[in-house]
């Protein structure tokens, strides 16, 4: 395993060292809460940040296994395309925004907007996420264990949304759905490969109602 | 952009390290903020009876202390007051009516940035990092401070368009974001009698809350309120004489993260702010909720009750 001290290379040595490894075990010690950290990611590697990041932690990740030991700032693993990406407290707003591919696991609580725009990442969050979470979400799973603020899947297309806990509101178009034996699956493996001790049949699955995909003056007022 | 930054000591042992502390948590909101800084720093509480004054000029070789002797003598009053660079301190056990009329009628060129038992305000134009020094602050001993790094999107990058605007006694206030409908609400103000010092959009959202607090209304109720008239972005800082209040707006556009130890309590716009805090790797950190109110104070702190203060 090799260290990389983030105080004492800077951002821009320490990402540049991980995107030249062929692979390998990597620690970045000391994040500071700086931006971009370990982003950009494209090899079969691990890399464990042993503190707080700030905003766009791991984003555009591929392959790579990146974990936060700490709170994740905005946009954690925002447009990653495939790998993991796992934040051991809370993170801030649009966690895994536009995301088209991999697994991001929040432990803790995500705040607003998570999965905003996601094209097809799986993501599970240990705790509770804000509003316009999965915010015209397109592909994908969200698995939300605690609750879901105000307008959950705002504009939603095709991704599948598993609450646990209470839903303050639904957004425009997203609505409850039944949970077939295939969901209570997909949801089952989901929850075991991020390490999440839940109850599958606790949850309930919301999706797109599919009234808002196209422009139809008959719906004029559903709008 | 603009960055906000608030620390809150819970521990005594640290009282005297608050502006070692506090200083690079400003400097690290340098680049949302380059054009502008202020803090307000809450210490060394006057006894009862008097007030302190948090006085600015445009000019370094302003005579404050003829303008302490001249209070002094009109108001037939106490007073004693330091300078430090562009701002002054007046600590005066005249009624605090008298010595805003006095101020208003006698002191030209002199802004009243803000007053209270405890409270000290210092704000000026350039990089937070060469305002700190200005002021002396590093070395500056207490039990909290909230400060503000500028980058001007609404109007001028003036001392009196900086951060923090005073709303009340002990009570100031920070501001990220951007009203849209603070010409409406200031001209509205201005109807009802509040009077204002910039062109600033901030300045009108310290001055709804000045208003509403003197009007009798508690500081939570008027941060509620707040969220229903003032129309755009805003994660507010408020600095209390007993701590701080944190509120963002319904979609909670701006950033903001809060973060607590056993030590201390920290607000800032990015969580790099606190980095540098002792302990702060192993900081309870979250993001506050949209449209919420959070307080961190002294024991027995109740937010309802600070209107008080201010009335």
């Amino acid at each position: 395993m090799s260290t990389l001290d983030l105080q004492e290379l800077g951002l821009r040595k320490v990402n540049s060292t991980l995107h030249n490894a062929d692979a390998g075990e990597w620690t970045v010690s000391n994040p500071s809460g700086q931006h971009a950290i370990a982003c950009g990611l494209d090899k079969p590697m691990t890399v464990d940040i042993q503190g707080h990041v700030g905003f766009y932690c791991a984003g555009m990740n591929q392959q790579a296994d990146v974990t936060v030991h700490g709170h994740a700032g905005v946009g954690v693993g925002e447009n990653m395309m495939s790998g993991v990406v796992r934040v051991k407290g809370n993170a801030s707003q649009a966690a895994g925004a536009t995301a088209h591919g991999g697994l991001l696991v929040i432990e803790g609580d995500a705040s607003s907007r998570c999965g905003i725009s996601m094209k097809g990442v799986d993501i599970v969050v240990g705790g509770s996420v804000g509003h316009m979470s999965a915010f015209m979400a397109q592909v994908g799973n969200l698995v939300i264990c605690g609750d879901a603020g105000e307008a959950l899947g705002d504009s939603i297309y095709e991704a599948r949304l598993f609450v646990a806990g209470s839903v303050e509101s639904l957004g425009a178009d997203c609505i409850e759905k039944e949970m077939t034996p295939e969901h209570l699956a997909t949801l089952t493996d989901l929850l075991t490969r991020a390490g999440i001790d839940a109850d599958p049949a606790s949850f309930r699955r919301y999706g797109s109602a599919r009234q808002l995909y196209h422009f139809d003056i008959d719906k004029a007022d559903a709008y | 952009m603009c960055g906000i930054v608030g620390l809150y000591l819970k521990n005594k042992a640290l009282y005297p390290q608050l502006g070692e502390l506090f200083k690079p948590m400003l400097i690290e909101m340098t680049s949302r903020g380059p054009d502008s800084a202020g803090v307000a720093i809450y210490r060394d509480a006057v006894p009862e009876g008097e007030l302190k004054y948090s006085l600015a000029h445009d000019e370094t070789t302003h005579d404050w202390a003829a303008l302490a002797t001249a209070l002094a003598k009109d108001l037939s009053a106490k007073a004693r007051i330091t300078q430090c660079d562009t701002h002054a301190l007046l600590i005066t056990d005249a009624p605090e009516h008298k010595v805003q009329a006095w101020l208003r009628d006698n002191a030209t060129g002199v802004r009243l940035v803000g007053s209270g038992k405890s409270v000290e305000i210092y704000k000026e134009t350039g990089l937070p990092e060469e305002v700190y020094a200005r002021f002396d602050l590093a070395s500056a001993a207490g039990k909290h401070m909230i400060g503000h790094t500028r980058m001007a999107t609404e109007s001028a990058v003036t001392t009196a368009g900086s951060h923090p605007f005073a709303t009340g006694a002990d009570l100031c206030l920070v501001h990220n974001g951007s009203l849209s409908n603070h010409n409406r609400l200031r001209e509205e103000l201005i109807r009802k009698g509040v009077s204002f010092g910039s062109e600033n959009d901030s300045e009108v959202a310290a001055a709804y809350l000045t208003w509403k607090l003197r009007n009798g209304v508690s500081l939570k109720q008027a941060l509620e309120d707040a969220l229903d008239d003032l129309d755009g972005f805003f994660t507010f800082c408020v600095g209390t004489s007993e701590g701080f209040a944190v509120v963002r707006d319904p979609i909670a556009c701006k950033h903001a993260v809060l973060a607590e130890t056993d030590d201390w309590v920290a607000m800032a716009t990015e969580y790099r702010a606190i980095a540098s805090l002792p302990g702060s790797d192993k900081a309870r950190i979250w993001e506050p909720k949209p449209a919420t109110v959070y307080s961190w104070g002294d024991e027995g702190m109740n937010i309802e009750e600070l209107a008080r203060g201010a009335a």
